[in-house]
């Protein structure tokens, strides 16, 4: 055929794929599959212009083309550098660039306020899965984080800036989606932050797309904080009839009740389709909707606990039949529980469970 | 070789050299009357790529390659971008030339345009420096006035436009693609490359991006020729450079040396720096700007081979890393013996902190995090593993980042520890003392 692409072979970490001319080294990895598709923090393929940002999808080159075999000097961001026709790439199986991802999981969590068990976001949030995948379980980083206050910046959506990792999405997300451009970044280096000048609050009919671009917890749903942890909301497709978008969406149920409506998001958890704010933070009935069935999720996503069938049903059996064979009784012989006559005695224990037992009682009283 | 020529400077000191007319006595504009009359833009391409000129901000890429590589698609406006954000710590040449002398920018500026085909032109000048703007604008109206610049220059059809544009006082602004960003009235981030400026530049047009000492060497090499250019100097290091001089020298300021003048005569005759001030000696010294790595005094005159240092990219870069610097942009500063490399080096990492644009997280978080260990260290609280990880942290941020901020923020560090590891395990050591006001370590014996 004329007007066929024509195709280059790149390989990444030993496996071989056929990708069109101007595909990026990242297009052509998760072409073959997880296994090799670098990650991305920044990276979002239906905004453009981003990536490049993160650097948390640096690989090696180790051969730029056919026609030129030499390898790139430094790591390049994957994301943005075109694949050549006989590149040879390494990805996870290199270990340099191994080591910069730690470096770049550590840079993102230095100042990231690590307080997932509040944040909304934990148990969907690519940071999580990104430190969890490639970073180390120390911190070196011992000095104070940059704060901020958590701002409200449109009536559904609340920023959390500490949280923030300045991947830029919501920026692209608000100049492509919305017509006027009041969502931004303030400021420069680690004091930067994302602001919507003046306090100006984001109102147009899709604003609230910037929750779902948002690669952590930074943007938030006001109709949904504090609902529900992720893990105990089961997610459904569901479509409407939508004047404004495609009223293709994703809603959690808490038992009966929708708790929240979403985007969905393809495998490299990128929207389909940006919804509309109407359908985003208003329909939150089943009656609005027209269900598919449950969504696909990733067995191995914490979301997928409890849920669905055979397989998870069988879980808390099996844990229990684990821990009843393979834990031996508690040995109560140890140093401590001796001493714990004497420390009884003493007169600080007393005072002590003095006041506790004023503090139950009220706490009783109360209730 | 000739030495001692003075290529940019030679009238510099005239009086009144700031106006036109002055300026056009001493042989000013004769260079855009040669080319505009005389030469087609190809042949000044030619003599600057003969010339083997370097680029002086900082980067030292040849500056007719850079200009041969410019994309030329029809029907698409082409562009030069004067680059006078100096912001680099210890450099202040290119803001001595443009005061002193401005219209030797604004010919270097009209022949360059006509070479590369651009119609209207941009002096990106560095915030701070709003009189500077003053006296390049005026200079702008002089040579307009007088036929130089605007329509159809000297009657050859040629138009040009020659817009000076401040910048809002940012170092990052310097970097090519930030000052293009900026420049079209953007938030001033460094852009992904490629595409590199020479094919999407300013307003996706063919750029080409140079610094304001580049660009002043244009007249020269138009008026004597790019042979006769690349007399000047040694090995691919041709021309002269304006080196300014900072720190604990007889005399500061801003010297025009030819390329491969030795560093000792540099430092040391009267006719340049003078030596250290009195009484004192050399310790240490950042020959190129401050992200070049620092360099103890002995490497500083000679390579690690013991061959005599020369002030030229190739003799200054001799050792790599391990032992060598670089020229960067020039901005000379020598340290002696009352310097504490380590407050000093909290103090450049600081300044990288500060002026990090903040899109790339190596550069982002690893400046802040960096500084802030310094800070630890400087003021006494630091601890053993700290050094190292310092350097590892200039390990993860050096080459991982979109734009060099990240590698100038990184070689200061690492090259501190690198040559001065003693002077920080004293810090962490000896807090008490190291805290208190103006200690320095000098090995067996401590200055306080
Ligand atoms: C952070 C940063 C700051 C820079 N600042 C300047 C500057 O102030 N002036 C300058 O001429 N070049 C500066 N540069 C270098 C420019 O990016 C660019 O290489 C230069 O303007 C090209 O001109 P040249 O080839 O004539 O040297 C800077 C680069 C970086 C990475
Ligand atoms: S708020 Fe979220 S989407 Fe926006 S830059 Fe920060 S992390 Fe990225
Ligand atoms: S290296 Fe630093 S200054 Fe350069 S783009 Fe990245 S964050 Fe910005
Ligand atoms: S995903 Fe490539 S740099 Fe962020």
């Amino acid at each position: 055929m004329e007007n066929e692409v024509p195709l280059i072979k790149v390989t990444i970490d030993g496996q071989e794929i056929r990708v069109p001319v101007g595909s990026t080294i990242m297009e052509a990895a998760r072409q073959i599959g997880p296994s090799v598709a670098p990650p991305a923090m920044c990276y979002y393929k239906p905004l453009q212009g981003s990536g490049g940002k993160c650097r948390a999808c640096l690989v090696k080159v180790m051969a730029g083309s056919e026609k030129d075999p030499r390898p790139m000097p430094k790591l390049v961001a994957s994301c943005i550098t075109g694949a050549q026709d006989g590149m040879v790439v390494e990805n996870f199986t290199n270990p340099e660039v191994v080591e910069a991802r730690k470096g770049v999981v550590e840079f993102l969590l230095i100042n990231h306020p690590l307080d997932c068990p509040v944040c909304d976001q934990a148990g969907e949030c690519h940071l999580q899965d990104f430190a969890f995948e490639n970073g180390v379980g120390e911190k070196r980083f011992v000095e104070e984080k940059r704060t901020f206050e958590p701002e409200d910046i449109g009536d559904k959506v609340q920023l959390h800036m500490n949280r923030c990792i300045l991947c830029y999405r919501c920026v692209y997300t608000a100049n492509q989606l919305t017509e006027k451009r009041v969502h931004g970044v303030m400021g420069r280096g680690d004091h930067a932050q994302i602001s919507t000048y003046i306090k100006n609050s984001l109102e147009s009919d899709f604003y609230g797309n910037v929750i779902d671009v948002c690669p952590v917890g930074a943007l938030t749903d006001k109709t949904y904080r504090f609902k529900s942890r992720v893990w105990f909301s089961k997610p459904v497709d569901a479509h409407c009839d939508c004047d404004k978008c495609s009223g293709k969406v994703q809603i959690w149920y808490k038992g009966d009740e929708v708790i929240r409506v979403t985007a969905r998001k393809n495998q490299w958890g990128e929207v389909e389709d940006f919804i509309c704010n109407t359908c985003r933070f208003e329909k939150k009935k089943t009656s609005d909707w027209v269900i598919e069935g449950p969504s696909k999720i990733a067995r191995n996503s914490v979301i997928a606990q409890n849920k669905y069938g055979l397989n998870q049903g069988k879980k808390p059996e099996y844990a229990l039949n684990y821990a009843a064979t393979n834990f031996k009784k508690i040995d109560d012989s140890r140093e401590y529980n001796q001493n714990l006559d004497q420390i009884k005695k003493s007169e600080d224990y007393k005072a002590l469970m003095q006041k506790n037992d004023k503090f139950f009682s009220k706490e009783k009283s109360l209730k | 070789m000739a030495n001692n020529i003075k290529i940019l400077t030679e009238h510099i000191n005239t009086p009144g050299i700031e106006t036109f007319e002055v300026y056009r006595k001493t042989g000013g504009y004769n260079a855009v009357e040669k080319a505009i009359k005389k030469m087609s833009p190809d042949e000044i391409v030619e003599e600057v790529k003969k010339s083997g000129i370097r680029g002086r901000g900082g980067a030292g890429f040849p500056m007719g390659m850079k200009w041969s590589f410019l994309a030329k698609p029809e029907g698409v406006p082409r562009y030069l971008v004067c680059n006078a954000d100096e912001s680099e710590p210890g450099t202040f040449k290119d803001h001595y030339l443009m005061k002193s002398i401005p219209h030797l920018l604004i010919e270097g500026m009209i022949v360059s345009s006509y070479a590369l085909g651009a119609n209207k032109s941009f002096i990106y000048v560095r915030g701070e420096l709003m009189y500077v703007v003053r006296i390049l604008e005026k200079a702008i109206e002089e040579a307009k006035a007088a036929g130089f610049l605007g329509k159809n220059i000297l009657g050859s059809g040629y138009d040009l436009e020659l817009v000076v544009q401040p910048g809002g006082g940012a170092y990052i602004c310097g970097e090519e693609t930030a000052l293009l960003e900026s420049l079209e009235g953007k938030r001033g981030n460094p852009r992904n490359k490629p595409p590199f400026p020479a094919v999407k530049g300013l307003y996706q047009s063919p750029t080409v991006v140079n610094n304001v000492e580049s660009i002043a060497n244009t007249p020269w090499v138009i008026n004597h020729g790019g042979d006769e250019y690349a007399k000047i100097g040694i090995g691919r290091s041709t021309g002269t450079k304006l080196i300014s001089a900072s720190g604990h020298i007889k005399n500061p300021g801003v010297y025009e040396i030819t390329l491969g003048l030795p560093v000792d005569e540099f430092m040391n005759s009267d006719q340049y720096l003078g030596g250290v001030r009195d009484g004192h000696y050399l310790k240490a010294v950042v020959a190129g700007g401050s992200s070049v790595p620092i360099l103890p005094a002995h490497l500083f005159y000679k390579t690690a081979n013991g061959e005599d240092r020369l002030m030229s990219y190739e003799s200054l870069s001799d050792g790599g890393f391990p032992t060598g610097t670089m020229l960067g942009s020039g901005g000379f500063i020598a340290m002696d013996e009352t310097t504490c490399i380590v407050r000093n080096t909290w103090n450049f990492s600081r300044f990288y902190h500060h002026e990090s644009c903040g899109q790339c997280s190596p550069c982002r978080e690893g400046t802040g995090w960096m500084e802030k260990v310094l800070h630890r260290i400087e003021h006494g609280h630091g601890t053993m593993s700290d050094i190292d990880l310092l350097v590892d942290v200039s390990k993860k941020i050096e080459g991982n980042t979109i734009c060099p901020l990240g590698d100038a923020a990184a070689w200061p560090v690492a090259s501190a520890i690198r040559h001065f590891r003693d002077e920080f395990e004293w810090h962490i050591k000896h807090p008490n003392e190291a805290t208190k006001p103006g200690a320095v370590f000098m090995g067996a014996e401590i200055l306080a």
